[in-house]
């Protein structure tokens, strides 16, 4: 009787939680895997070559990047700084922020914790989703971040695209003409890229993935910690679990 | 030892102090599941004030400093992710044991008489530890860190005539600065812990003052052996702490799954703007408390009415004030002859069933943004949760109630 009628109490209130509603665009989606060593390599290369012009890394240390993806230190230093810091520092910008607002309206922001902050799904779905607007001063729009301060800093690589990219459409094939239908984000290009457009979205797997990393370095390290801190509680609670039974015997 | 221990004895009564609290305090044998959470939450506690001072070791409480030090303590300081971790989760896993530990008091009627003061010092416990997670929650200086204590700062000033000068008062500043997370951070470490502290000892000596409740609700003292020793009591140590032990375990185990592979609980626990450092200029496009305070910023929002030439945001603040407040004077509102609800009426069962689920459903509605179909249903939830209480004198009497047995039923 009981039972039926909190059941019923229940039932009365589940169409209430269907008020939720799914709000924003859809995203293309990725997994991020912070062992993926190279990857991340790639991606901190793609950093720090196409986006550290304007972004900073504040918060963390090159040393630290260098140590997590396994990139040598004096290879690290040659290559991948250019500001001149030592690579204990944090990895701060040449650009100045006042200025910065200047010229964009808003200076570009630290990107350290930016995949925490937005997803990386979000990521990687805006940095492939730049096409041509020639009604915006920089002459390109995105269709993740409309009307983005951002210029299309990837040009050369990816191209750019004459019509808006379709970004949250799954590709399927048409089961009438067997062609394949949104295959790729661009339909139609008005600037040819140095890469495939496969090659592009590899590269910025690995861009995402190296943000994601940098937004959270200690993960690998915390999940491989936290199995052992598990089992380790899971033996004692074992003891403690026939310690409490010894006692707990002669309780009648 | 036992030397040493005598000696300790004959100026401070230690050995009379482990009796009453622990060797010879007579709990009821029948607790259960339930009955872990009280425990579980000093064992919160002592987390959360351990882990805090190590914090305060690298955490810089100024506007300047404030978030690139908590990014500090999660990258370069030694084990410092772990400490914040740890410290973050367990805020929130405070408020999940306490919110259980008080349905527990609900259910088996644990604020009935003489047990009325342990709930007031619990509830007391409650508020303060609301006030040390707001202003914990404004010390990491994010985006939600600094809009949500700028909406909840500026809820003082919706109160008549001394309202603006309040929230002035309380900030110390025209809005939410360095000023207020310096003062905010003074209160979170020092002040409010040791008035937590405080209070727990308060809430504890009265429990071991009058004796546990348990889930029959039954007074154990009635029935006493030869020797004045309840038939139906067993010492706290060496049987409970034994049984607590194995409750931390399974706590601890789930507590570090979410410590080590969901520190931000989907959003829930950690929430996503928060990683961008504040920012006075750009107001987030949704404001969200943490999940522990939504139930009541729903019945805030769901206020809608201005009456008597007062705001509408008035009147969500008395709404939301007077849910706590009426917690406080549950005792007097209970006129049911039994305690537990395994003896109380139908009424009173689903009364609470309703109550909870209300709750619940606040707590969800507080967190997504609000539309018109979502306020009037926070509306309706929170009719419903005022009338739990209101109604209780009126049901709890009327009702007929099952018959107490003499003995606990285990």
């Amino acid at each position: 009787m009981m039972r039926k009628l909190i059941l019923g109490v229940y039932l009365t209130f589940l169409p209430m939680f269907a008020l939720a509603a799914a709000t924003g665009g859809a995203l293309d989606s990725m997994t991020a895997d912070h062992t993926n060593k190279a990857s991340l390599q790639r991606g901190a290369a793609l950093f720090t070559n196409y986006c550290m012009g304007c972004h900073s890394m504040e918060y963390a240390r090159y040393k630290r990047v260098s140590e997590d993806t396994g990139i040598p230190a004096e290879l690290y230093e040659e290559n991948l700084i250019f500001t001149g810091a030592k690579i204990g520092e944090l990895m701060k910008i040449g650009m100045n922020k006042d200025q910065a607002a200047s010229w964009f309206g808003n200076p570009p922001p630290d990107l350290t914790l930016e995949a925490r902050l937005r997803g990386e799904d979000w990521i990687y779905s805006y940095l492939r989703a730049f096409y041509k607007d020639d009604s915006r001063p920089l002459g390109v729009n995105n269709v993740v971040f409309n009307n983005v301060g951002m210029p299309h800093a990837l040009i050369e690589l990816q191209g750019l695209c004459a019509v808006e990219p379709n970004i949250g459409h799954k590709s399927s094939i048409d089961p009438l003409s067997g062609n394949e239908r949104n295959a790729g984000v661009c339909p139609e290009w008005a600037e040819e890229g140095s890469m495939t457009p496969a090659e592009f979205d590899h590269a910025m797997y690995d861009l995402t993935n190296f943000l994601s990393y940098m937004g959270d370095p200690v993960k690998v390290e915390r999940e491989r910690l936290g199995i052992f801190v598990l089992i380790f509680i899971a033996i004692f609670f074992v003891f403690a679990f026939l310690l409490n039974r010894e006692f707990w015997k002669d309780v009648h | 030892m036992l030397k040493i221990i005598s000696w300790i004895d004959e100026r401070l009564p230690i050995v009379e102090a482990y009796n009453k609290h622990l060797g010879k305090y007579y709990a009821p044998k029948n607790f259960n599941f339930w009955y872990f959470f009280g425990f579980l939450a000093m064992v919160v506690l002592v987390n959360q004030l351990v882990t805090g001072i190590w914090l305060t070791m690298s955490y810089n409480p100024t506007a300047e400093g404030a978030f690139a030090s908590v990014e500090y303590i999660m990258r370069d300081v030694q084990w410092g992710w772990l400490l914040r971790y740890l410290h973050s989760t367990g805020a929130s896993a405070f408020f999940i044991v306490v919110y259980l530990h008080m349905f527990r008091g609900l259910m088996y009627g644990s604020y009935k008489k003489p047990r009325e003061l342990i709930w007031l010092f619990g509830m007391l416990i409650y508020l303060v530890l609301m006030a040390e997670a707001f202003m914990g929650y404004l010390l990491p200086w994010g985006q939600m860190s600094y809009w949500g204590a700028q909406v909840i700062v500026n809820l003082f000033g919706a109160i008549p005539v001394i309202g603006e000068d309040l929230s002035l008062w309380i900030r110390g500043d025209y809005l939410i600065s360095g000023i207020t997370l310096n003062r905010f951070f003074a209160l979170h470490v020092v002040a409010l812990p040791i008035v937590l502290l405080g209070l727990v000892v308060l809430h504890v000596l009265a429990l071991h003052e009058v004796g546990s409740n348990n889930p029959d609700g039954i007074d154990i003292k009635k029935n006493k052996d030869e020797n004045g020793i309840p038939k139906d009591g067993i010492p706290f140590h060496p049987y409970y702490t034994v049984h607590d032990l194995m409750g931390v375990g399974v706590f601890l185990f789930i507590f570090c799954i979410v410590v080590f592979f969901f520190p931000e609980m989907g959003g829930l626990f950690l929430e996503a703007p928060n990683f961008d450092p504040a920012n006075p200029l750009k107001t987030p496009d949704h404001i969200a408390p943490v999940w522990y305070f939504t139930p009541f910023y729903a019945m805030l929002r769901a206020v809608t009415v201005e009456l008597f030439g007062l705001e509408a945001k008035f009147w969500g603040v008395v709404v939301m004030g007077a849910a706590i407040a009426i917690l406080f004077v549950l005792p007097w509102l209970d006129r049911s002859p039994v305690r537990s609800m395994r003896y109380k009426g139908m009424v009173s069962k689903v009364a609470l069933g309703i109550f909870v689920i209300s709750f619940v459903i606040l707590g969800y509605l507080g967190i997504v943004p609000a539309t018109e179909g979502k306020t009037t249903l926070a509306q309706i939830l929170t009719a419903f949760y005022f009338l739990y209480f209101i109604l209780m004198p009126f049901y709890t009497r009327m009702e007929k109630t099952k018959p107490v047995p003499e003995r606990v039923t285990g």
